[in-house]
C-alpha cells in the first residue's frame, strides 16, 4: 500500500515540478521513439542545444528513411518502437565471488586465460582493494592528461569539450548518412571520445577496457576520435570476454579524423552473444565505422576480430582525402552455427599517390553465412592511387555459405587495383600431416585456422592478438568431427 | 504505364496479328505472358544493382519500329561480314528477319537443322517448344522478357546425337539500321546438342556505320551429355547502336562449353552470360574482350551458376578503355550447396587508356559448399611504362611500342579462341580501332 501511495505522490509533484523527467535515475524511460524520446535523452545528459538540434534532425531524416534490405542478411522485423532508447545506469547486484557466474562463462574465461582478478573484474564481481580498477583507470588518466591528452566518456566531453565536439561530430558520418547511423545519431547514449594533440605520440594503448564509466554504454554507442597533426594513437574497442548481453539490436557509430601526418590504428574485437546453436538470441550488431584521413601523409589502420553477434553488418571505411594518405583494413570474421556476417570495408580514394590496403579472412562453420562486401573508389583526381586487396575464405563443414561481393570502381587511368580472392576448405591431407605429429583433429584445425588468419591477428596489439586467437578456437568449437 | 512501355505494346499488338495463326497456342501464351512480364517490370533504372554503373534511358526514351520482314535483301551488303572460312552453314538475317537468298547451306549434314526458328516453330513444334523459352526465363529480365515478346524470327539450329560438325556454323544478324526512323530487333537463337555431339557455332551482329538502332538478342543453348560446343559471339554494331544480349547455356553431365565473347562496336552493349553447369563433370570456359572508345559503354554481366558437382568452370575477361569510355564487368560464381568438389577460376582486367576512361569491376562469389576451389582477380591499370621504356630502348617509338603491348594485352583472350579464322578477323579490326583510339589519345 505505501508504495502505491508513493507513486501518486510522485506523480502528482511530478507535474507539479520540472515536468516529467524528474525522477528518472530509479526509472527507465518509456519504450519507443519520438521526438519527445529525443529530447529527453538530450536533456538526461545536459547537452547543449546545439547537439539537441542535431539529434532532432537526425529523428526527422530517420522518419523518412527506410531499412535497408540489400544486405545478404535474414532477419525477423525489427520493432523500433519497442526498445528502450535510453536506460540509466543499471544497477547489477554485485557477486561476492566468482562461484556465483554462470559456471559457461566461467568455463570460456579459463580457455582464453584471462587472469582471475581480470575475469572478478568482468563478470562484475565486486573487486577487492589490491586490484582497484578505478585508481588503476586514474593512473592512467594522469599520465595521459600530463601529454594533454582528452580521453573521456562522450558525454564527458560534451560537457567539458563542446568545441572539438562539435567542430568534428558528424563530419565523417553525418546524421543522414544511413539508417542505422541517423538512428544512432538522434539516440545515441554515449561513448568514447579521444584527442590527441600536435606532435604526441599517445604512449599506450587507449581502451574502452581501462575507462570504467564506458561499461554499460548499451546500444547506441558514438566514438570519436581525433588525431591532430603528427599525432599517432592506437584505440582498441571491446574485450574479448563473452558479453552475456541480451539487447538485440545493437546500432554504433564510430567516426575517426586524422590530420596532417597523423596516425589512427583501431582495433576492433567483437565478441557479442551470437545466439544459441539453433540460432535463438543474439544480436544485431549494425555498425557504421569510418574514418577520414583528412590531412597530408595521415594514416587510418582498422584491425577487426568479429567473432561474436548473431548479424554482424559493419564497414569501417576510409576516406582517403589527404595526398599520400593510407588506408588499412585487417579483418577476420568467423561465423559459427547460424550467425551471419556482412562485413567488409569502403576505400575511396580522393587525394594523390594514396594508398589502401585489404586482408579479409573469413571464417564459416556450421550453417554460418559469411559475406565479404567491399568497395574501392578511385575518384578522378586521384592520381597514382593503389590498392591491393585480398579476401579469403575457409569453409568448415558443407552446410555454410561464403560470399564475395567486391565493387571496383575506377575513375582515374593511373589507378593500380588488384584484387584477389580465394575460397576453400581445410585439407585432408593438412589435417592428416598434424594428425601424424600427434595433435587432434580439434588442435589440428585450430592451428591451421589460426595461421589462416595470422595476418590479421598480426595486427593486433600483441596480448590481444594472443586473446583472439583463442576466442578464435572457442567460437569454432565443436564445428569439426 | 510509361508511354515508352505503351509503344512496345502496340508493337506487339500489331506483330501478333501478322502472326496470327503461324503459331501455336503455347507460343502465344508464352509471348503474352512474357509482354506483360515486361510491362510490369518496365526498363531497368541505375537503382536496381544489376544495372547499377548502365544507365538504358537512352534505349527508354527513344521509340524504335519493329522491322518489317524485308521484300527485297538486295541493297544489303554482307560482304564483310560473312565469314572468312569454311563454315558449314552462314545463315543470314536482316533486321531479324530470315534473308535465305543470302544464305548459304552447302556443306550441312543431312541430319543437321539449321534454319529459320520461326519456320521451325510450325514445322517441328514440339521439338522447338521443349527448349524454346525454359533455357532463358523471362521473369528476372526485362529485355529477355521483350524478346521472348517481340521476336520475328532468329536461328533454329539442332545437332543430333553423335553428330561432329567439321566446320563451325555461322548465323548473321545485320541491321538496316531504318533511318529516320530507327529500328529494333529481337532475334532469337536456338542451339540444341544432341548427346555425345560437337560443334562450333559463330553468332555475329553488324550494321552499317553511324546508324542507331536497337538490337536484343536472346540465345538459348542446350547441351546433351558430353557434348562439346565451341561458342562466339562477335559484335560489331554501328557505334551508334544499342545492343542488348543475353545468352542462357545448359550443360547436361560431362559437357564442355566455351562461350568467347567480343565486342568491338555499339554506343551501348550489355551482355548477359549465364552458364548453368547442370550435369556432373561438365565444364564451361567463357572468354570475354571489349574495346570501347567515343562516349561509348560497354557492360559485361556474367553468371556461372555451378549446381552440382565435380565441374569446372574458366572465365578471363579483359577490356581496353580509351577516351571517355566506360567499362562495366560484374561476374558472379554461384556454388550451389551440392556443387562439392567444384574448381572455379575468374580473372578480369581492364586497361584505362585514357584520363577519363572509366571502369567499375564486380567479381562475386556465393558459395554454399564447402569442398570446393574459387578464385577470382581483378585488376585495372594503365600500361607499364617500364614495359614501354624497353620497347622503345629496342627502337621503337612510343605509339608503336604502346600498340604492340595493348596487342599482347588482349592476345591474351584471343590465343584462346580455338578458330583461327575468327582470331585474325579479330586482331584485323582491334588493330583498325586501336589506331584510332591510340591517336585520339594522343
Amino acid at each position: 500500500m505505501s508504495t502505491s501511495t508513493e507513486t501518486i505522490e510522485q506523480l502528482a509533484t511530478r507535474e507539479y515540478k520540472h515536468g516529467f523527467y524528474t525522477d528518472i535515475e530509479q526509472e527507465v524511460i518509456p519504450r519507443g521513439l519520438s521526438e519527445e524520446i529525443v529530447r529527453l535523452i538530450s536533456a538526461k545528459k545536459q547537452e547543449p542545444a546545439w547537439l539537441l538540434e542535431w539529434r532532432l534532425q537526425a529523428y526527422r531524416t530517420w522518419l523518412t528513411m527506410k531499412e535497408p534490405t540489400w544486405g545478404n542478411i535474414k532477419y525477423g522485423p525489427i520493432d523500433y518502437q519497442n526498445i528502450i532508447y535510453y536506460a540509466a545506469p543499471k544497477k547489477k547486484p554485485a557477486l561476492q565471488s566468482l562461484d556465483e557466474v554462470d559456471p559457461e562463462i566461467r568455463r570460456t574465461f579459463e580457455k582464453l586465460g584471462i587472469p582471475l582478478e581480470e575475469q572478478k573484474l568482468l563478470s562484475g564481481v565486486a573487486v577487492d582493494a589490491v586490484f582497484d580498477s578505478v585508481s588503476v583507470a586514474t593512473t592512467f588518466k594522469e599520465k595521459l592528461a600530463e601529454l594533454g591528452i582528452i580521453f573521456c566518456s562522450f558525454s564527458e566531453a560534451v560537457q567539458n569539450h563542446p568545441e572539438l565536439v562539435r567542430k568534428y561530430l558528424g563530419t565523417v558520418v553525418p546524421y543522414s548518412d544511413n539508417f542505422f547511423a541517423t538512428l544512432n545519431s538522434a539516440v545515441f547514449s554515449d561513448g568514447s571520445f579521444a584527442y590527441i594533440p600536435k606532435g604526441v605520440r599517445c604512449p599506450m594503448e587507449l581502451s574502452t577496457y581501462f575507462r570504467i564509466n564506458a561499461k554499460e554504454t548499451g546500444q547506441f554507442e558514438r566514438t570519436l576520435i581525433v588525431a591532430d597533426e603528427g599525432a599517432y594513437v592506437s584505440y582498441l574497442e571491446g574485450c574479448t570476454a563473452p558479453m552475456r548481453d541480451e539487447n538485440q539490436l545493437h546500432a554504433a557509430v564510430v567516426e575517426l579524423v586524422a590530420l596532417d601526418n597523423a596516425t589512427i590504428k583501431y582495433s576492433t574485437v567483437q565478441n557479442w552473444y551470437p545466439g544459441d546453436k539453433d540460432g535463438k538470441g543474439g544480436i544485431y550488431n549494425f555498425v557504421t565505422k569510418r574514418g577520414k584521413c583528412a590531412g597530408v601523409n595521415s594514416k587510418i589502420t582498422w584491425t577487426q576480430v568479429e567473432t561474436g553477434s548473431a548479424i554482424t553488418w559493419k564497414y569501417p571505411g576510409c576516406i582517403l582525402q589527404g595526398d599520400n594518405s593510407i588506408g588499412e583494413f585487417y579483418s577476420v570474421a568467423t561465423t559459427n552455427n547460424w550467425q551471419q556476417a556482412d562485413t567488409g570495408t569502403k576505400m575511396i580514394h580522393l587525394g594523390k599517390n594514396t594508398k589502401s590496403t585489404i586482408v579479409s579472412k573469413g571464417i564459416s562453420a556450421g550453417h554460418g553465412q559469411n559475406t565479404y562486401r567491399g568497395l574501392v573508389r578511385i575518384a578522378k583526381g586521384a592520381r597514382s592511387a593503389h590498392n591491393y586487396s585480398q579476401c579469403d575464405s575457409l569453409l568448415i563443414g558443407d552446410k555454410c555459405g561464403a560470399h564475395t561481393f567486391p565493387y571496383l570502381e575506377i575513375r582515374n587511368s593511373s589507378a593500380t587495383v588488384e584484387h584477389e580472392a580465394s575460397t576453400s576448405k581445410i585439407g585432408e591431407d593438412q589435417i592428416f600431416y598434424c594428425r601424424q605429429r600427434g595433435l587432434s583433429t580439434e588442435d589440428a584445425v585450430n592451428m591451421i585456422v589460426s595461421g589462416f588468419c595470422k595476418e590479421v591477428f598480426r595486427q593486433l596489439p600483441m596480448e590481444f592478438a594472443v586473446e583472439a586467437q583463442k576466442l578464435l578456437s572457442v567460437s569454432l568449437e565443436g564445428s569439426v568431427g | 504505364m510509361a508511354p515508352s512501355l505503351e509503344q512496345y505494346k502496340t508493337e506487339f499488338e500489331s506483330a501478333q496479328r501478322r502472326r496470327r495463326t503461324a503459331e501455336s497456342a503455347q507460343q502465344t501464351r508464352m509471348r503474352e505472358d512474357a509482354l506483360s512480364r515486361f510491362l510490369e517490370l518496365g526498363f531497368p533504372t541505375t537503382r536496381q544493382e544489376e544495372w547499377r554503373f548502365t544507365s538504358v534511358a537512352p534505349i527508354a526514351s527513344q521509340s524504335f519500329t519493329l522491322a518489317a520482314p524485308a521484300v527485297d535483301a538486295g541493297p544489303v551488303d554482307v560482304t564483310p561480314f560473312r565469314f572468312r572460312d569454311v563454315c558449314a552453314a552462314e545463315l543470314v538475317f536482316v533486321d531479324g528477319h530470315f534473308a535465305p537468298a543470302l544464305s548459304t547451306r552447302s556443306a550441312l549434314l543431312g541430319c543437321v537443322r539449321a534454319g529459320s526458328l520461326a519456320a521451325a516453330v510450325s514445322a517441328h513444334a514440339s521439338e522447338v517448344e521443349t527448349h524454346l523459352g525454359r533455357v532463358a526465363p523471362f521473369d528476372r529480365s526485362p529485355f529477355v522478357a521483350l524478346n521472348t515478346a517481340l521476336f520475328a524470327d532468329g536461328a533454329y539450329l539442332h545437332i543430333p546425337a553423335h553428330t561432329v560438325l567439321e566446320h563451325p556454323i555461322h548465323v548473321l544478324f545485320v541491321s538496316t539500321g531504318g533511318g529516320a526512323a530507327p529500328l529494333q530487333s529481337h532475334p532469337r537463337v536456338l542451339a540444341v546438342l544432341g548427346d555425345n555431339s560437337q560443334a562450333s557455332i559463330v553468332e555475329s551482329y553488324a550494321g552499317p556505320g553511324g546508324a542507331r538502332y536497337f538490337t536484343n538478342v536472346v540465345t538459348e543453348i542446350v547441351l546433351g551429355q558430353n557434348a562439346v560446343l565451341d561458342h562466339y559471339k562477335l559484335q560489331q554494331e554501328s557505334a551508334d547502336a544499342f545492343h542488348i544480349g543475353t545468352v542462357y547455356l545448359k550443360g547436361a553431365r560431362s559437357a564442355t562449353c566455351a562461350s568467347h565473347s567480343v565486342s568491338l562496336g555499339g554506343a551501348l552493349v550489355r551482355n548477359d552470360v549465364v552458364a548453368v553447369l547442370g550435369g556432373e563433370g561438365g565444364g564451361c570456359t567463357l572468354n570475354g574482350l571489349y574495346l570501347a572508345d567515343g562516349q561509348r559503354l560497354v557492360d559485361n554481366h556474367t553468371t556461372i551458376d555451378h549446381v552440382m558437382p565435380h565441374c569446372g568452370s574458366r572465365e578471363i575477361y579483359k577490356g581496353i578503355l580509351a577516351d571517355r569510355a566506360r567499362g562495366v564487368f560484374n561476374g558472379k560464381i554461384i556454388v550451389r550447396p551440392d556443387a562439392q568438389k567444384t574448381d572455379a577460376k575468374q580473372t578480369n582486367r581492364a586497361l584505362l587508356l585514357s584520363e577519363d576512361a572509366q571502369v567499375n569491376s564486380k567479381p562475386e562469389l556465393e558459395i554454399f559448399a564447402n569442398d570446393v576451389k574459387c578464385t577470382h582477380g581483378a585488376a585495372v591499370g594503365q600500361l607499364d611504362e617500364d614495359a614501354v621504356f624497353y620497347l622503345r630502348s629496342r627502337g621503337l617509338d612510343r605509339s608503336e611500342a604502346r600498340r604492340l603491348l595493348i596487342h599482347a594485352f588482349a592476345g591474351d583472350v584471343l590465343n584462346r579462341m580455338p578458330l583461327e579464322s575468327i582470331r585474325i578477323g579479330v586482331e584485323e579490326i582491334l588493330q583498325r580501332q586501336l589506331a584510332h583510339a591510340l591517336d585520339a589519345a594522343a
